[in-house]
């Protein structure tokens, strides 16, 4: 039994956090909250060069070769960070479908410019309220063209890519489509968490590229949405965890009735339990990671079991830091406001806790009827 | 990271599973095993678990955890894990000696004189002889320092007098684990001693204690004058915290099996089996949520245990963390036995096994989850454990430190 990540993988993380801590601070995070900038270019040009965007692609495609405990490990410390950077809509959701769909030439095309960061992927599912994934989707290619609006598209103001779902005659489908180009008119939309914001893409006969199948969106949606799932809890892990440790330090130095605050059980028992769900993240998310690096049969089971809990530990995290941080937690001018943001942020954006219960138990019915 | 065997674990598995093959029959999938909580031992799985405890020992696999000078093998903490693993497999007598082997045997070791050594471990680790622990009282239980039954010198011999409580097997034990209250005047942690007592001693009386699903797996034991050499003294006098803290370290040092008995796998069965609204529950929108989130829980626990023997597969100890799987996965057994009975309608207010799903066992295990909640530590002690131990975490203030024992406030008594 290894249930861990060997050493050289833990060196990659220490790498990896070293640089953050660095070059970004939680001040940098703030910059890109405060101002209209969709993202950190200094930063994200210092993880292309680290070569951070290409981690589980293969060299052939420019990448680093590794495989995904590798970019697992570089997840959770580009969450601690609350790095203020595209890298879960460009590395886990476009890169991924890519790699999972792309036919040869669009992968030698479109891949290295991911890896180097040159250019921006995301995805674009989801069209209003209430929509989770690319169930009911209105928007529509036709010749080529594709037309309709969606929202939101997450790192939608700073991508140059979309891998965008739409009917076609086939049923749904997904298709490549550039940002940049005719057809397309994009608005940056105040987001809850403007360190990473949202954006509404309206597309008029832009040229969509077809990705994968006609009539094989959903099923490719579904996959590249699972192993988004584990990369991200790996992401709100390393999130869960400076928040948790930024609180406990907090109420170590904070004085009340002439002791630290965090001698009362009332403190004490909170975060005792908060670590444990932080535990258990950190167990569900270990074993995504297993299941998507090894290609398991299994990774529908273990995205449920991962997203889920680390939603459920970031989100008590965040909510818990704000509370006992006091009437501070709620200033603009403390940091904690950036946690609770992407507490809640990070737990809808792949679609919410009710739509991966709903898959979890489908999929555990389906697997016992197989 | 694979759920492999390193080469070196593989082998002393098929070593393992190559003696148990030769002298156990395999376990079918859907037997269970062990004694439960609160279960009463009968005189025949009595004579059964001795005489598979004595086959164990002269083969040299009883307590294999122990130095090889008291007669184990000095096993590692994963060998240990492994035999669990592969015992479990096959129908073997319960294990009565859980507290003796786990606890008493290593505090012995640890504080024992040479003579008391000799005397003791033999007969222990050979199963011979069955031990109990005699800690808690009516009101010493979280608060263990709190004791108050009282040990009296008088020439060579001790007399005790008090009430213990929770003693698990007091009936059928040779030896019992003591601790005592030796010195009122003393503060509360100094005036403790620790004793092995002979359990067939005069002026011991046991009472078995009935339990709210009905068992009765633990006893009272009340001391009555009872006469203990001083002889039967572990370490010196007043130093009896010290030892009682290298039990407690011991039995959280037990690692139990994860998550997989949480009984998710029985409620995803039983969600299919009864309906809601004229469909099977399962299909209920509502339902799946719950079972979602249970299953989640469920399957954390068990990887959390996983990680656990992925560190002493790699030689760490593991430390108060293993606090997590106790705090979590007993309420977490709890929630799904609520659950279970509420899925079963209005009928499942009945605790009958021949008019209620499952044979009652969703009721059985309701009514018997309370006991697992508070033994080994309340949840509110598991928290500090984890708040003061793991997170480093500052102590509660007290107001019964630095003061004589009899000084510290107490409530009225036990009824």
């Amino acid at each position: 039994m290894n249930f861990d990540f060997s050493d050289d993988q833990k060196l990659l993380q220490q790498t990896a956090k070293d640089f953050l801590e660095e070059h970004s601070p939680l001040s940098v995070c703030r910059e890109v909250l405060e101002s209209d900038a969709p993202y950190s270019q200094s930063l994200w040009k210092g993880a292309a060069e680290l070569g951070w965007l290409g981690t589980a692609v293969p060299e052939e495609y420019g990448g680093a070769g590794f495989g995904y405990l590798e970019l697992a490990v570089v997840a959770e410390e580009v969450g601690r960070a609350l790095a203020p950077i595209p890298f879960s809509s460009s590395v886990y959701l476009a890169t991924e479908a890519l790699l999972l769909a792309g036919s040869d030439e669009q992968k030698k095309r479109l891949l290295p410019k991911l890896v180097s960061g040159e250019s921006i992927g995301t995805v674009a599912f989801t069209e209003k309220a209430g929509q989770n994934g690319v169930e009911a989707v209105e928007a529509r290619v036709e010749g080529g063209k594709l037309s309709g609006s969606k929202l939101p598209v997450p790192d939608g103001g700073a991508a140059d890519v979309a891998v965008v779902a739409a009917q076609d005659g086939k049923g749904l489908s997904l298709y490549l489509v550039s940002l940049t180009g005719d057809g397309v008119e994009r608005e940056v939309v105040r987001s809850l968490d403007p360190s990473r914001p949202a954006a509404r893409i309206t597309f008029k006969g832009a040229p969509a590229e077809l990705l994968g199948t006609e009539g094989g969106g959903a099923a490719l949606a579904e996959r590249v949405l699972d192993r988004a799932a584990v990369l991200l809890a790996f992401e709100q892990l390393g999130g869960t965890q400076r928040t948790f440790d930024l609180t406990r330090e907090f109420t170590l130095e904070r004085y009340a009735f002439g002791r630290p605050i965090a001698s009362f059980q009332a403190i004490k028992h909170r975060l005792a339990d908060l670590w444990c769900e932080i535990e258990l993240a950190r167990s569900n998310s270990y074993y995504g990671a297993w299941a998507l690096s090894n290609e398991d049969d299994e990774l529908g089971e273990a995205a449920c079991i991962a997203r889920l809990q680390a939603s459920r530990a970031f989100d008590l995290a965040a909510v818990e830091m704000l509370e006992f941080f006091g009437g501070v937690g709620y200033t603009w001018e403390y940091d904690c406001h950036m946690f609770y943001r992407r507490a809640k942020s990070t737990s809808v954006v792949l679609g919410n806790p009710a739509c991966w219960r709903e898959k979890l138990i489908s999929r555990l019915e389906a697997d016992r009827a197989a | 990271m694979d759920f492999n065997d390193t080469p070196e674990e593989a082998e002393f598995r098929a070593e393992v599973r190559a003696w148990l093959e030769a002298n156990a029959e395999p376990r079918g999938p859907e037997e269970g095993g062990g004694v439960d909580l609160g279960e009463r031992v009968d005189d025949e799985t009595l004579r059964a678990a001795k005489a598979w405890q004595k086959k164990k020992a002269d083969a040299g696999w009883a307590c294999i955890r122990w130095p090889k000078e008291y007669g184990g093998r000095g096993a590692t903490a994963i060998q240990s894990v492994i035999w669990g693993q592969e015992e479990s497999k096959f129908k073997t007598a319960p294990n009565i000696f859980g507290i003796g082997h786990g606890m008493c045997g290593p505090t012995v070791m640890t504080h024992g004189t040479p003579e008391q050594k000799e005397l003791w471990i033999p007969k222990l680790l050979s199963g011979e002889e069955i031990w109990c622990q005699l800690f808690s009282e009516p009101s010493a239980g979280s608060d263990l320092a709190g004791l108050r039954a009282t040990a009296v010198r008088d020439g060579d011999d001790w007399i005790v007098n008090g009430q213990k409580t929770w003693t698990t097997g007091a009936q059928f034990c040779a030896w019992g684990i003591l601790v005592v209250r030796s010195d009122p005047n003393a503060a509360k942690h100094a005036g403790l001693s620790y004793f092995v007592v002979d359990m067939h001693s005069p002026g011991i009386e046991i009472k078995p204690i009935v339990q709210i699903n009905g068992g009765t797996g633990f006893n009272e034991v009340f001391f009555d004058d009872v006469r203990i050499p001083d002889a039967n003294r572990l370490s010196e006098v007043g130093n009896g915290w010290a030892v009682a803290i290298t039990t407690l370290m011991n039995e959280r040092a037990s690692i139990g099996g994860g998550g997989g008995r949480a009984g998710i796998g029985d409620l995803l069965r039983l969600a299919r089996e009864v309906e809601l609204n004229g469909a099977p529950a399962i299909e209920d929108s509502g339902v799946r949520q719950k079972l979602a989130d249970f299953y989640v829980r469920s399957k954390a626990v068990q990887y959390t245990g996983n990680r656990t023997v992925s560190a002493l597969s790699q030689g760490k100890t593991p430390g108060p963390e293993a606090s997590l799987g106790k705090l979590v996965g007993a309420v977490l057994i709890q929630e799904i036995a609520a659950y279970g009975i509420e899925l079963q309608g209005a009928a499942g207010l009945l605790n009958d096994c021949d008019n209620t799903a499952h044979e009652g066992s969703w009721q059985e295990r309701y009514l018997g989850i309370p006991g697992l909640r508070v033994a080994g530590g309340t949840d509110e002690v598991l928290r500090n454990i984890i708040a003061e131990r793991v997170l480093g975490l500052p102590p509660e203030a007290r107001v019964d430190k630095g003061i004589a024992f009899k000084e510290i406030p107490t409530g009225p008594p036990s009824k």
